[in-house]
């Protein structure tokens, strides 16, 4: 174990599997200048600066994907990925059943949201749901460095086009990351803390917001578990109902708006699938229907509280 | 495919054209028998389709569009393959989940194909980079129309394959339409080869009805990507005689343009032409016309003997 913070786990992640395959390349805009240490390693063709065009970033990254190499793409913050919608979503998410699978696309978009740096609502915008929504794309959401670093080796190995969220106030948050070849499987969610009473679900940076609810909680003899789903596309729905039906009591927990967000299929599916193990209301924790503002005030208004969540568990178990 | 990239001869160019032709007629015709959906016909633009095409060598490869029949056939495709995937049947060249509007065949090296209109732009410049760092000399012919080229990825796309000298082949096949848009409604150029200068790169524009000039000119383009790495723009200058897709009356085409092009077609062009030269005689054209004949029989029986995919595969090659 070593101790490094998630923006050198990021670091890290891209050189090892630059290394162990030569098919890897990155590009985006900036990448060769603020990444020097991958272009002497690997050398400024797989490493490579790009113009501000997000459209044909994710265009050359879907066309190189089909056709033998394996593309990581920066595209700094994730509301310009609004450029990239139609490579992304028609032509990566699309054409491999399109094509009666004919082709793969094993691609990784980068990209930063997420409130705390008061950047406002062009540079931050949780749009994770919006791929969770779409064919044939996976979506993750780290909460650690060593998950950073681990579902980021494992998106790079992934065939299919990964959305890779890094919530931006994480990115020098340090952890310890097991030392090696450290993969974190897509797909898989992780229990943070055990615990009896009520079961906090979320991902990202909410999860270390769960993780202070429940030591509160714990205070006053309410025992909360707190699952991180790591991964929102495909989400580890064996792991949500295995935790409900131990605990019998749901908070769903993230940043982006409530409508539509990814607590919403979190919740359908506990209803349809684990309704005889709940008893009370499933209850999410969300940002609001708005814009992400940039006024510190506003940011902290529009996160998800710690207060918030107690408060929700409190409810649920009649406190 | 290596058979159908040998032939280059006028004739087997000329013979290649009438199966397109016919091909797309067929399909009309079944479309208003109620037999078919509609297709976005390329009956006007076969010249432009088989001069680029057989331009091309076995390892190149093709991104194409909507209006795809006229690349796939030059390229050697099965008639009955085509019509199965446009029919929605599993013995099609995508199993029947394309239709006809985005059909690939990677065995033939056409990839990619997306029916958004700038989708081949955006994943050409991927391909091209793909083939650059693999080496060997390999190119990739990525068509669309004058419609895509008003599309910003249309810049975005030649900017970049420039700077990073990529070996793709933009044919712009300038058929004057955009779906109900007349093209000079919506630029003030004509000659859309112009703008590779704005890029870098080398243009031309070609008389897209010419298939022997569309074929020279393509082998001199792909030529000079080989030798120098950098990408190429080449417009044929063409039309789309049949409406944008089928049925589509072309009630708000004039009439005198129609004619003026009809009077232009690339088929009764290069067979006067062929004929004039006594390159073909007339009984050799009857003898082509009866052999694309049958091989489109033959492809829509394939088509409707062929039955569809199970139920099943709705949610099967999502992901891999």
């Amino acid at each position: 174990m070593a101790k490094i913070n998630v923006s050198q786990a990021i670091g890290e992640a891209l050189a090892e599997e630059m290394r162990r395959d030569s098919r890897v390349v990155m590009f985006g805009e900036g990448v060769a200048t603020k990444r020097r240490d991958l272009v002497q390693e690997f050398g400024d063709k797989r490493v490579r600066n790009t113009p501000l065009a997000e459209g044909i970033i994710a265009g050359t990254a879907a066309g190189a994907a089909a056709t033998g190499l394996r593309p990581v793409i920066d595209l700094l913050f994730a509301p310009f990925i609004c450029f990239s919608m139609e490579e992304l979503i028609n032509s990566a998410g699309k054409l491999r059943y399109i094509s009666g699978g004919q082709f793969s696309f094993p691609l990784v978009t980068i990209a930063m949201t997420g409130c705390g740096w008061t950047v406002g609502a062009q540079h931050n915008h949780n749009i994770e749901a919006w791929f969770v929504h779409s064919p044939g794309i996976k979506v993750v959401m780290p909460s650690t460095a060593a998950d950073f670093k681990g579902l980021l080796k494992a998106a790079i190995r992934d065939d299919n086009p990964v959305m890779f969220f890094i919530d931006m106030p994480l990115l020098f948050a340090d952890g310890e990351v097991p030392a090696g070849d450290h993969v974190a499987p897509i797909g898989q969610a992780a229990t943070r803390r055990e615990g009896t009473d009520v079961t906090l679900i979320s991902y990202a940076k909410m999860v270390h917001t769960c993780l202070s609810a429940a030591e509160t909680l714990g205070g006053e003899g309410i025992s909360a578990e707190v699952l991180d789903l790591r991964s929102l596309k495909p989400f580890d729905e064996a792991a949500v109902l295995a935790s409900v039906r131990k605990t019998g009591r749901v908070v769903v927990v993230h940043e982006a708006s409530r409508t539509c967000g990814v607590g919403a299929e979190i919740a359908a599916t506990v209803a349809e699938k684990a309704f005889d193990a709940l008893k009370g209301r499933i209850i999410r924790v969300t940002g609001p229907d708005a814009p992400a503002p940039s006024s510190y005030a506003l940011e902290q208004a529009f996160i998800p509280q710690q207060g918030s969540i107690v408060e929700a568990a409190r409810s649920l178990v009649g406190r | 495919m290596t058979d159908a990239l040998n032939e280059r001869s006028p004739r087997s160019l000329l013979e290649c054209m009438m199966l397109i032709r016919a091909f797309e007629e067929k399909n009309a015709a079944l479309q208003a028998a109620g037999k078919g959906p509609g297709t976005c016909t390329s009956v006007g633009q076969e010249a432009s389709a088989v001069g680029v095409v057989r331009a091309l060598e076995p390892r190149d490869r093709i991104l194409t569009n909507h209006r795809s029949a006229g690349h796939l056939l030059a390229r050697g495709a099965d008639p009955g393959r085509m019509m199965a995937e446009i029919a929605g049947k599993s013995t099609g060249y995508c199993k029947g989940k394309s239709g006809t509007l985005h059909i690939s065949a990677s065995d033939l090296g056409v990839i990619l194909t997306s029916t958004i209109v700038g989708g081949s732009l955006s994943l050409a410049t991927g391909v091209g980079l793909s083939l650059s760092m693999q080496g060997g000399g390999a190119i990739v012919a990525c068509f669309f129309g004058d419609g895509a080229a008003c599309e910003g990825i249309f810049h975005e796309s030649l900017n970049l394959a420039a700077v990073w000298k990529l070996p793709v082949l933009y044919v712009c096949e300038n058929n004057q339409w955009q779906a109900f848009v007349r093209r000079r409604e919506t630029m003030l150029i004509d000659r859309l080869s112009t703008r590779a200068q704005a890029y870098g790169m080398e243009g031309r524009s070609v008389d897209g009805n010419d298939v022997e000039a569309v074929f020279g000119a393509a082998s001199q383009a792909i030529a000079r990507i080989r030798e120098t790495s950098q990408p190429f723009l080449l417009e044929t200058y063409t039309y789309r005689m049949r409406g944008h897709y089928e049925p589509d009356d072309q009630s708000y085409v004039d009439p005198v343009e129609l004619a003026s092009w009809k009077a232009k077609d690339p088929i009764q062009t290069t067979r006067r032409r062929l004929l004039e030269q006594r390159a073909v005689s007339e009984a050799d054209i009857d003898a082509m016309q009866a052999r694309v004949q049958q091989r489109i029989e033959q492809a829509v029986a394939f088509a409707v003997d062929s039955s569809y995919p199970s139920a099943d595969e709705v949610a099967t090659d999502v992901y891999s």
